[in-house]
Formats: structure tokens, sequence, C-alpha cells
């Protein structure tokens, strides 16, 4: 267990719904849910989830802190936004979940090898660098993921769809040396790390 | 000429409904002078639209006929039909009601005999059957109409129909020179009472009324199940008049929901309770109904009734939701969600979706010809500011008639201390 996990397991002392609400993006609208269940039933990726929205938000409340945080069901969220279009009560249902989510990883939780938490990863580490996503990059390295044979593979299967962008300008090779960044990258690199240390007051903050 | 005497020391009844004709008696029944106005041709408002009401599943015809009796009974009190208030002027103790009165082309000579009927020819959707059925160019607007007296459709007027009505009436009782009326009245206090109307299902997309012929709306059921709707009390569903035998009740379409009505219109789980018992009477084991619910809101003796349903073995109670509804090839709902019992996903198909729709004030917030307090839906706040008009009923709030018909006695309280006060 992390020693970040520890401490916040000691600090809420089995008052998950307050670490939740403390911790978690738009946590406090969670309140409000009154369990109807339109949004288990308005998710398209429902079937997938080990435990739907609505069935998380009845588990945070029951303080079932480990059934949340060792399941990988909020990684599954596409952000089609129809559970908070149809959610009766203002539950901002896609922003907890990714929020959950991210709690999840921070706490050092995550689940091992889920393709979105993956990905999230990459996407994460590519756009840092210069500030803007490199597209080739990071379709490269979705490609290898999962090892040098099975990236080649993916890649000659695809070569007739990366062709078809280049052709269309959709895509640039000369990308893949160097590529493009936004105008003032020292200054982008300062504000990640403004955020980086906010982020770190905020948890020392919640540790005391 | 429509001549009506009134001071500062009348009551003005606005709407005839169950609330506006208990508010008017209550009233004229202590000895005041009241003029209850009334925007359709006959009192008696969405309650004659019901088939039986809860919890006695008596017929609204009874409630009615009790008050058509007070109300012939009773010398100080003044009907007006067709009549809508435009404007009120003035102060509590002093005002002015303008009203416009639209022509029925039919005198209180009428006998309701019904030869006009026979005579004319065209058909227009039946407002009173919420147009599932027709009804002619000259007609009665249903069964217990008050007064029983016919009304010529507007739309008529100047065709060789509406010639053949006058000349088909024995007693004379077409006028059809009749044209728009302006009245000028005085009053002291005011009773506001113009009802409800049922939220606009199409509003609720995921369900798709506007779509889907078999879905339709709780208000709409009452006409199908009531001996004398549109269907002669048969449960035919709209896409192929085959009898519904496999019926889903959604609970709070379009209450509880901060996409549409915010409140809980209270009456809808008793509605929907009430209805399941209209199936068991009328099909027994051979039909089945399954209401989908977030809560059964039954309260206080209701609970008895709500036990009792949940008795029967052909009811089925879903805690759920239903995220959305897909039509299959046969035309029938499959209704989409997650039972939260179990968290168990469901595909259900029914024969027929009836949407237990809420209730909103009849009039919108902004048309609303008189400057009330109203809250963001529209319903009239008890409030000083609102000088001596006194909301009546679903007015101020959505209740059931039970809860209404007490709202309007309390507000014809108040009016009448009101008028009061002035002959003191």
């Amino acid at each position: 267990m992390s020693d970040l996990n520890q401490k916040m397991v000691e600090k809420y002392k089995g008052n998950f719904l307050q670490e939740v609400i403390n911790n978690v993006e738009e946590g406090e609208t969670m309140k409000m849910c009154m369990q109807c269940g339109v949004c288990s039933g308005s998710c398209p990726l429902g079937p997938h989830w080990e435990y739907p929205p609505q069935h998380i938000f009845m588990l945070i409340r029951a303080g079932k802190r480990d059934e949340v945080l060792n399941t990988d069901s909020f990684w599954n969220c596409t952000s089609c936004y129809n559970c908070i279009a149809r959610c009766p009560r203002g539950v901002q249902i896609t922003h907890v979940m990714h929020g959950l989510a991210r709690y999840q990883k921070v706490l050092g939780l995550a689940p091992k090898n889920q393709p979105t938490e993956k990905f999230s990863q990459l996407f994460w580490d590519n756009l840092v660098q210069k500030g803007r996503v490199n597209e080739l990059k990071l379709g490269l390295s979705l490609y290898f993921m999962n090892g040098f044979g099975e990236g080649i593979k993916t890649a000659l299967k695809n070569q007739k769809l990366g062709m078809a962008m280049m052709k269309a300008k959709r895509m640039n090779p000369a990308e893949m040396f160097g590529g493009h960044g936004v105008k003032d990258p020292a200054g982008f690199q300062k504000m990640v790390k403004k955020a980086h240390e906010l982020e770190a007051a905020r948890i020392a903050g919640e540790e005391s | 000429m429509v001549d009506v005497v009134a001071t500062n020391e009348t009551i003005i009844v606005v709407g005839g409904g169950i609330s506006g004709m208990t508010a008017a008696l209550e009233a004229a029944e202590v000895g005041k002078q009241v003029i209850l106005l009334e925007k359709r041709p006959y009192l008696g408002g969405r309650v004659s639209q019901l088939y039986k009401y809860f919890p006695k599943m008596c017929h609204p015809v009874c409630g009615q006929e009790i008050n058509q009796r007070r109300i012939k009974g009773n010398n100080n009190l003044t009907i007006l039909t067709m009549a809508e208030v435009t404007e009120i002027t003035g102060d509590t103790g002093d005002y002015t009601v303008n009203v416009k009165i639209s022509p029925r082309y039919v005198t209180s000579d009428c006998t309701a005999c019904g030869e006009c009927e026979k005579v004319v020819e065209t058909e227009f959707d039946d407002e009173f059957n919420y147009n599932l059925g027709k009804r002619k160019g000259a007609y009665i607007p249903n069964k217990m109409a008050f007064p029983q007296t016919y009304v010529i459709d507007p739309a008529i007027i100047g065709t060789d129909e509406a010639d053949k009505a006058k000349e088909a009436c024995k007693y004379g009782a077409i006028d059809l020179d009749m044209g728009e009326e302006t009245l000028e009245l005085k009053a002291g206090s005011i009773i506001w009472s113009t009802g409800w109307k049922p939220y606009d299902a199409n509003k609720i997309q995921p369900y798709g009324y506007d779509r889907f012929e078999n879905v339709i709306t709780n208000v709409e059921f009452e006409r199908l199940m009531d001996p004398h709707g549109p269907t002669g009390g048969k449960l035919l569903r709209p896409s192929d008049g085959a009898e519904a035998k496999n019926i889903a009740f959604i609970q709070c379409a379009g209450s509880r929901d901060i996409n549409h009505l915010k409140h809980c219109s209270r009456f809808c789980c008793m509605a929907s309770l009430k209805q399941t018992r209209y199936v068991a009477e009328k099909y027994g084991d051979d039909a089945k109904s399954t209401i989908y619910y977030i809560d059964i809101r039954s309260i206080d003796r209701f609970e008895n009734f709500y036990n009792d349903v949940k008795s029967n073995e052909n009811v089925e109670f879903i805690k759920s939701k239903v995220a959305s509804i897909e039509q299959d090839e046969n035309k029938n709902p499959v209704l989409r969600g997650v039972n939260t019992e179990g968290a168990v996903r469901y595909a259900n198909t029914h024969d027929l979706v009836v949407l237990a729709v809420g209730m909103e004030p009849s009039v919108d917030v902004s048309e609303f010809p008189v400057k009330l307090v109203l809250n963001e839906e529209g319903f009239i706040q008890n409030d000083e500011a609102n000088g001596g008009i006194f909301a009546g009923g679903t007015s101020a709030d959505a209740y059931d008639v039970n809860r209404a018909v007490q709202h309007a006695t309390a507000a014809a309280l108040r009016a009448v201390q009101v008028v009061n006060n002035i002959s003191k």
C-alpha cells in the first residue's frame, strides 16, 4: 500500500464519502444521487462495467473503499455524457468517474494493464514534452504498447490508413523528427511544474 | 347579452374545475355573491376526464353530480362558461376584472336533444378525450357536461353546416350571430383556480412519446379505460388496435427532474397504482402490469392501497428509472435500464407504455394575465403581495383531487374574510 493511500485511510477513518468529496472532481454533486439508476441504464458500455455509476455511488456511501478503489469500472467511461444529460439530479457523473480514476492512480491503485489507463499515461507523457500532442509518435507508441512484434503487426495492418492520412495531410511524417510544439516551451514547462507543486501542496494539506 | 351584477363585495373565482367549483360553492353557501368563470364550455375540468378516482375507485360523475346539485340549489352563484380573464386591475377589496366571453352559438334554450349534432358532418379532434377520438362540429363536450348545452365549433360558422344545424333545432336555440363579448366586473377578492395540465411528454426524448405510437400518457390511459371514452372502455393500443395485455407504467416521467419539472407531482404514483387496478379489474389474470419507479410515494392512508396492489401477483414493481425506450418490429416498446435492486440490466418488451407524466400549471409563467408572485414553474405562491387574490387547488402546487379540494376550501375562507372586512 502506498504511503499516500495509507495516510488517507488513517485520515478519513472509514468516511469514504467525505474522502471522495474532498479529493474527486465534482465529488460533491454525488450527494444528490437518489439511486434511480438512469446513469447505469444509459451507459453504452454499461454491461462491461463491474460496477456501473449508480452502483459505485451506493458503494461510496456504504464506505466500501476497497471495492471502489480496486475496480477498473470507471476507466471504461468514454465521456459520451449520456448519464449527465439524463441525470435528474445534476450529478456530474462523467466528471466524477474520471475523477475517481485519477484519484485511484494518484493513490497508486490504478489497475495494471488497463488499456485506457495505459493510453492515458502515454498521452500525458507525449503531451508534456512539447505542449502539443505529437499524433504520429502517440500512434506509434500505442502500436508498440504490447511489445515490438505486436507493434509491427499492427503497423502493417494499418498501412493503408496511414498512407491515406498522409495523402490527405492529416499526418505529417516529419513529426517523427522533433515535431511541433507550443510557442513558449519554457513557459509551458514552468506551468506544468507549478501545477505539480500546487497538487503536491494540496495533497500535503490532505495528509496533515 | 350577458347580464351580471358584481360589486366590490363579490368574489370572483377563475376556473371551474373541481377546485374552482368547490371554492365558489363554499363561498356562495355562506352567503357571498360569487361569479365563477370557466374557459371551457362546461364545468368539471380535468377531474371529469378521469375514469375513476383513487382511493375509493368511484366515478367522477358522482362528485360532479353532488356539486351540480349544490350549484342548482344556490342563488348566490353565477356561472359564466367560455369566459377568460384578460386583465385584473385594482387592489384588495376593489378589483376590476376584464373578461372575454367567446360565443357558444347556442342559447340556454337548448334541451340537449342532439338534433343539430345529427345533421353536422364535419369532425374535429375531441379535446375532452385528449384528441384520441373525434367529435362533431356541433357537440356536447361530455355526458356530464354542465351546463347541458350544446356548442357549435367556431370553425363551422359561416358554412352550410351551421345553417343546417340551425334549421334542425326545434327550439330556436342556435344563434349564429352571437359574437365575442367583453365584460368588466367588480370584485372584492379573487380566487385563482385555473388548475394544471399534464407535462408535455414530447420533451422527455428518451421515451419517444413523439416517435412511438404505443407510448401514451396517464391522462390518455384514463380516457381509454372510460366506457364513455374513444374506445368504449377497451384498452386498445394505438398502433394496431389490439388489446394491450402487458402494460408498463413509468413513474416520474418529467417530475423530480432538473431537466423537466423539479417538483414531485404528488398524484402520479397513486394514479398508476389505480390504473393497475383498472387492468386487474378488466382482465384479471390475462394481463400484467409493471411499474418502473424510483420510490413509491403513497402517503398516509394510501399506503393500504399500495400494499393491496403489491399483493396482486399480476403487478410487478421494478425499482429503476427507465433509461430509454426503443421499438421492435411489431411496434412493441422495449424498455432499457438497470434494476437497482441487484443491478440487473434489462431490456423488457411490453405492448403498451404509460408515462406517468406530472403536473404543471395550466397557465404559462410567461403568459400569466395577472401580476402574482409565482415560483419558477408558475405555481402561485402564498404571498402578501398577491393582495386579495388567492390560489385555490393546483394553481398553487401539485395536488391530488382530495388535497386540491381542501386547498380550494381554504382559499374560499381567505376570500370570504377579505369581503367581510369590506362590508364591515
